[in-house]
């Protein structure tokens, strides 16, 4: 009752041959390799939540103790971009499923068409990114450096489709419109000074933190807003970026013909984390965007 | 007074300096006996059976046991209820400690990177000592200049964590009932000199702190600064009788309920006019402004010292109505005071909403909604 | 050698294949070698904060103790505590006790010890770089505003650290969804395996928040703007609560682990199937669950409502059951049981004294009253020492010893371990013993310099940390000496019956050469062979 018996059914000891020559050698067979691939993807993917959520709840508790300030910051981010990336980003979960039922059809070439294509669309998002952030730094609200109250406005939204594709592909974003939000008065000095070399001394040591200033006031509350906005912003980009260099390898992997209907888990598995990235954003964009928005 | 009784554990004990310095100390020597008892069961259980059953055949395999339902009930209840006993005696302990009396008398504090600074309302400054009578209640008022400091005082088991922040005060409390000498020490790490940050209370008789008094400043009282100050600050160009109604009036303010809103919101709701909402109000007025006036009045961070605003809320106080400073309010009024903006409310106190006027007990207001309540 | 048997540790030489591996087993004695390194370096820092604190004035400048005590803070908890049973004793044990080949990734295993080495440097660069003197808990705004100190660089490896504990937490839980052999059904694992998992949930949902705390404190230092210091609008508290979020669990991930070694010991060395065996597995869970439901007991006197620190005090006494229920189940366990005097009993028997006096101590402190007078004392150090020291560490070392001839294939020396064991029992208590009275005293915690009436506490609590130091010594030095000199491990030494000692010592890469198929509950100590034969012989003659 003790020994250990030998179990043939798996087909593990002299069965070499009717292994999947892409089995690894410590799974029984390729149902289980999937399953346990596909179980660690969602695992991964909610320590994702929680690291995300830590941002979300940080920003839940400042846009509950500052809410007019978060409203005045969130009606400074283009409400045109933002949207435009959100129908961007569906679209390229969109061409990622495509790709994963091609490759659940084993149609390479359909695959990497769609890779790309998902790989084109999360540029275009990324491109946008780079946009609007390049708007946040002339418009001086950035939190770090040189935040200016009050906020000039200046918006950069295209006026029609081949001012958007010229925006699109030309390295530095072109401004097509100008309009102020608030009077063009005399600007308040920097709020802070930009950080010196010595970055790792405590900044209070270096008498840097000049206190006088209104941090605690409405101008300080909507720095704050523009912090949580870089922050949430700036990690999902950068999940971004990881993801479009995973579907980058696996573009190049389908192309060489390394999947097939038997064995595309890494495709699965990819989309699975583009969704989720995809999802993340559907929850920052009405978050950071619509604060007090009305149609 | 238990504790006084049991032979050879004072030594354990500091000093029982303060009014619930005692109970505290019963509850601790029940856990004590609590720890010893179970320590021995379990100890000696496990001692018995490691001699009894020692292996005596090397192969021998003893008879196995499953478990037992009865067991695992009775040894998951009955420590259950234990601890059900014991959480509830801590939660007297602990809402007894920090209840705030209505009675009680005003000790200022600051702490700083890394020394203590004292100030009676009487005008005496201290640093790293402080006098205070026996026998009387003392509510230390505490901010910080930097950090996050801890005031602690073991002889009166009293610690609590001063946080900073513009719109918070820490409020601590002990009425010393023994004389003497005790330590203070800062309790939550601040850098360099942490173990610097350490002082004398000195606990005296009435007679002995009324000469102390007398001997002291000169300087007038903490009310006297605050008046100069409130003058020389610029404040009385704005909170004076003909100020064609820019400013409210500040007389009578002190320990009443104002009606605030926020900067860019209408909605109305009502704070108390207590320590936390004058700082508040110096430090970063735009938070509330008081319903009928513009938000005009600019903020004074950098420009007044903590000790400087301990004054002028001392001055603030000795204007204020004849009641206690503490006044209770209202049993049903709107609960929302001026607290210390905790994790997950405001220091204006969710204005999205407007309040009304209905009790709405908020369980996550600050320490400060049970100092006005009667004990 | 000649004639020696291929098994994992001489199936492949050159440091390329040790450092590329994807055997489990040599990823966990990869993780050995570097946690036993920052142990050592941790466990320095320890003798030197215990001399400082010999006389009230203190030995060392104010400035650099206070870079001594995070050092031993950062590193013992996100360099020893975290990973050590799990990355060593898991990585080794999970995959042979469930009867798998290996672990689901193990490429992603080796990618955890990479993270856990550059966690490790980053460290070791934020401590050559002159250290931090934060305390290991980074409260701000001292951390981000006020220090003068590589919090950036800590931050950074913790970061990291955090890491690689995710991606074992992944691995762990998978493999047990999903490789268990035939037969081996949830309620025929061994409770180790259980402990194990618990801690992987625990890891996967609290890390993270870890993660993103960790970060925002040190961006907020780089760019001077942020959401935790007041002066720019943030608020302190709100960084505690997070901080502690991850970090109360966190302890859980220290001690759980350990006592599923501790559940293993037990068993094993009084050969008994464990009392109440799936009261012990869930109370694995519960603790996992209701640990996520105490952190605010951290805040007790941080300006956090009363009202939130009555309901964070009430959950803190629901966590405590759980471990009760544990205790008294290993106690009764011994009921009868044929114990063995040998070094790995002696660790389980220590644990389980030493861990019952921590945790009836923290009963002390989550009662809101006495919290109030001995938090940020000495107390509380003394409480958590002896719940990790006195229990994980004497967990991580129990199981060190009873597997260590399955790891090496070599023995321990038995009389030189027990030695050692009782002298580090001694010595552990000497140490922190004294520092409950200190504590209730008034003596606060992160203190360079101390008043002088303190001092006779302190001259013990350094005796016996010289004790315990020179004990840990001794362990690590016979453990050195066996892998030459120490006599052969059988497959099987104890007489035990899980799936681990049915294999050679050391194991073949593959683990079994065939799949089992289990068809006995846990702990079922007919099943082994040896002493199935005895009793039959006993039975017949």
């Amino acid at each position: 009752m003790s020994t250990i018996e030998t179990d043939t059914a798996h087909g593990h000891g002299g069965a070499h041959a009717d292994r999947h020559p892409n089995l690894v050698h410590h799974f029984d067979d390729m149902e289980q390799q999937r399953e346990a691939g596909t179980l660690g993807m969602w695992w991964f993917l909610l320590t994702e939540i929680m690291f995300f959520g830590g941002m979300i709840l940080a920003y839940t508790v400042y846009r509950h103790m500052y809410f007019d300030a978060f409203a005045h910051g969130s009606n400074v981010l283009s409400i045109w971009w933002g949207a435009f990336n959100t129908v961007v980003l569906i679209g390229s979960s969109l061409t990622m499923a495509m790709a994963v039922w091609h490759a659940q059809h084993g149609n390479s070439k359909k695959i990497v068409f769609f890779l790309l294509f998902t790989i084109v669309l999360g540029s275009i998002f990324l491109r946008v990114k780079y946009i609007e952030y390049h708007d946040k730094f002339t418009e001086h609200v950035f939190p770090a450096g040189s935040f200016q109250w009050p906020i000039v406005h200046e918006s950069n939204r295209p006026n029609n489709l081949g001012d958007l594709l010229l925006m699109l592909v030309w390295i530095e974003p072109l401004n097509t419109d100008q309009s102020a939000s608030g009077a063009v008065a005399e600007k308040a000095p920097a709020m802070e000074k930009a950080p010196t070399a010595e970055m790792e001394q405590g900044p209070a040591m270096r008498g840097e933190i000049d206190r006088t200033m209104q941090d605690q006031s409405f101008a300080g509350h909507v720095r704050m807003y523009f912090w949580l906005y870089f922050v949430m912003t700036g990690f999902h980009a950068l999940h971004m970026v990881i993801g479009i260099g995973l579907l980058l390898v696996l573009a190049w992997q389908a192309n060489r013909g390394k999947f097939s209907k038997e064995y595309h888990s890494y495709i699965e598995l990819t989309g699975l984390y583009w969704h989720f990235v995809d999802i993340v954003w559907i929850f920052l964009f009405p978050l950071l965007y619509l604060v007090d928005r009305h149609l | 007074m238990i504790s006084k009784f049991i032979l050879g554990m004072s030594w354990m004990l500091p000093d029982q300096a303060s009014s619930y310095a005692p109970e505290v100390d019963n509850l601790y020597l029940f856990l004590v006996g609590l720890t010893v008892f179970f320590t021995a069961l379990i100890g000696i259980a496990i001692l018995f059976f490691f001699v009894k059953y020692r292996r005596k055949v090397h192969t021998g395999i003893p008879k196995q046991i499953e478990g037992s339902i009865i067991l695992e009930s009775a040894w998951s209840i009955i420590p259950f209820i234990i601890c059900l006993f014991i959480f509830a005696w801590g939660v007297k302990i602990y809402l007894e400690q920090y209840t705030i009396p209505n009675d009680a008398q005003d000790i200022y504090v600051v702490g700083k990177q890394w020394m203590w600074k004292f100030q009676h309302p009487e005008g005496q400054r201290e640093i790293n000592e402080l006098h205070i009578p026996v026998g009387k209640k003392i509510r230390f008022v505490m901010a910080t200049e930097d950090v996050i400091h801890s005031f602690y005082i073991p002889a009166f088991r009293m610690k609590e964590d001063i946080v900073p922040g513009p719109n918070r005060y820490t409020t601590v409390w002990a009425e010393p009932t023994m004389t003497g000498t005790f330590h203070i020490f800062c309790a939550e790490y601040c850098g360099t000199s942490h173990s610097g940050m350490i002082g004398w209370v000195t606990v005296m008789s009435d007679k002995d702190y009324a000469a102390w008094l007398a001997g002291g400043a000169g300087e007038g009282s903490m009310a006297d600064r605050g008046a100069a100050l409130f003058q020389s600050l610029g404040c009385i160009t704005c909170h004076k009788p003909d100020a064609q109604g820019q400013c409210p009036r500040l007389e009578g303010k002190y320990g009443i309920e104002e009606s605030v809103h926020t900067m860019s919101s209408p909605d109305i709701f009502k704070v108390l006019v207590d320590d936390s909402y004058i700082r508040e109000s110096v430090l970063s007025p735009q938070a509330k402004v008081v319903a009928g006036y513009q938000p005009i009045m600019p903020s004074f961070q950098g420009q007044v010292s903590e000790e400087q605003l301990q004054s002028i809320i001392a001055y603030i106080k000795s204007i204020g109505p004849a009641a206690s400073a503490n006044a209770a309010a209202k049993p049903g009024t709107p609960a929302p005071a001026a607290a210390r903006p905790q994790i997950m409310t405001t220091g204006s106190a969710n204005p999205i909403a407007p309040q009304s006027e209905k009790a709405q007990s908020n369980p996550l207001q600050g320490h400060d909604e049970l100092h006005y309540k009667k004990p | 050698m000649n004639g020696e048997p291929l098994n994992y540790l001489n199936n492949g030489h050159g440091i390329r294949s040790w450092l590329l591996t994807k055997d489990h087993k040599r990823i966990a004695i990869l993780y050995l070698i570097s946690v036993a390194f920052f142990f050592s370096v941790g466990g320095v820092y320890a003798l030197l904060i215990r001399i400082n604190l010999l006389t009230p004035g203190g030995v060392f400048e104010p400035d650099t103790y206070n870079r001594i005590f995070t050092t031993h803070g950062v590193i013992m908890v996100f360099l020893f505590l975290v990973p050590a049973v799990p990355a060593i004793l898991g990585n080794f044990l999970l995959p042979i006790m469930i009867g798998a080949k290996d672990l689901a990734f193990p490429k992603i295993n080796l990618l955890s010890w990479y993270c856990y080495v550059f966690a490790g440097i980053f460290l070791v660069v934020a401590i050559v770089a002159g250290g931090v003197d934060t305390g290991w808990t980074f409260y701000t705004p001292y951390s981000t505003s006020y220090s003068n100190s590589n919090v950036l660089l800590a931050g950074i490896g913790i970061f990291i650290a955090g890491f690689s504990s995710i991606l074992t937490g992944i691995n762990f839980i998978v493999t047990v969804h999903t490789m268990r052999a035939p037969g081996m059904t949830w309620f025929r694992l061994p409770l180790f395996i259980w402990a194990h998992y618990a801690t992987a949930l625990v890891i996967m949902l609290g890390t993270p928040v870890l993660a993103i705390t960790v970060s925002l404190m040190a961006l907020e230092r780089v760019a001077h703007v942020g959401i935790f210091d007041p002066a720019m609008g943030g608020d302190p508290v709100l960084f505690q609560h997070m901080f502690w979020f991850y970090s109360h669990p966190a302890v859980y991930i220290m001690v759980l682990p350990a006592m599923g070694v501790v559940s293993e010991l037990i068993a094993n060395m009084s050969r008994k199937n464990i009392f109440g065996y799936k009261f012990v597995a869930m109370s694995s869970l519960a603790i996992a669950v209701f640990g996520f439901l105490v952190w605010g007991h951290h805040l007790f006197v941080a300006t956090q409502s009363v009202y939130l620190g009555i309901i964070f005090s009430f959950l803190s006494y629901a966590v405590a059951i759980p471990s009760a229920i544990k205790v008294f189940n290993w106690t009764a366990t011994l009921f009868r049981g044929s114990i063995s005097y040998d070094t790995p009993m002696l660790y389980a028997l220590g644990f389980i004294f030493l861990f019952l006096i921590g945790g009836l101590t923290g009963l002390f402190l989550a009662a809101l009253g006495i919290d109030v007078h001995v938090t940020d004392t000495y107390f509380v150090i003394a409480h958590f020492h002896y719940v990790m020291v006195g229990g994980s560490l004497m967990g991580f070392l129990g199981g060190m010893h009873l597997w260590w001839g399955k790891m090496t294939g070599r023995m321990y020396p038995e009389f030189w371990a027990r030695a050692a064991t009782i002298v580090q029992f001694v010595g552990f208590n000497l140490t922190f013993f004294p520092q409950f009275i200190l504590g209730y005293l008034g003596m606060p915690r992160r203190y360079a310099a101390y008043p002088p009436e303190f001092q006779t506490l302190h001259v013990l609590s350094t005796a016996g940390a010289s004790i315990l130091g020179f004990g840990v010594a001794m362990t690590i030095f016979y453990f050195i000496w066996s892998l030459k000199y120490g006599k052969r491990a059988p497959a099987d030494p104890w007489g035990a019956p899980g799936l681990e000692w049915r294999i050679p010592s050391p194991p073949p890469t593959e683990n079994f050469t065939e799949l089992p198929v289990v068809t006995w509950e846990a702990y079922e100590f007919a099943s082994v062979p040896e002493l199935k034969e005895a009793e039959a012989a006993a039975s017949n003659g």
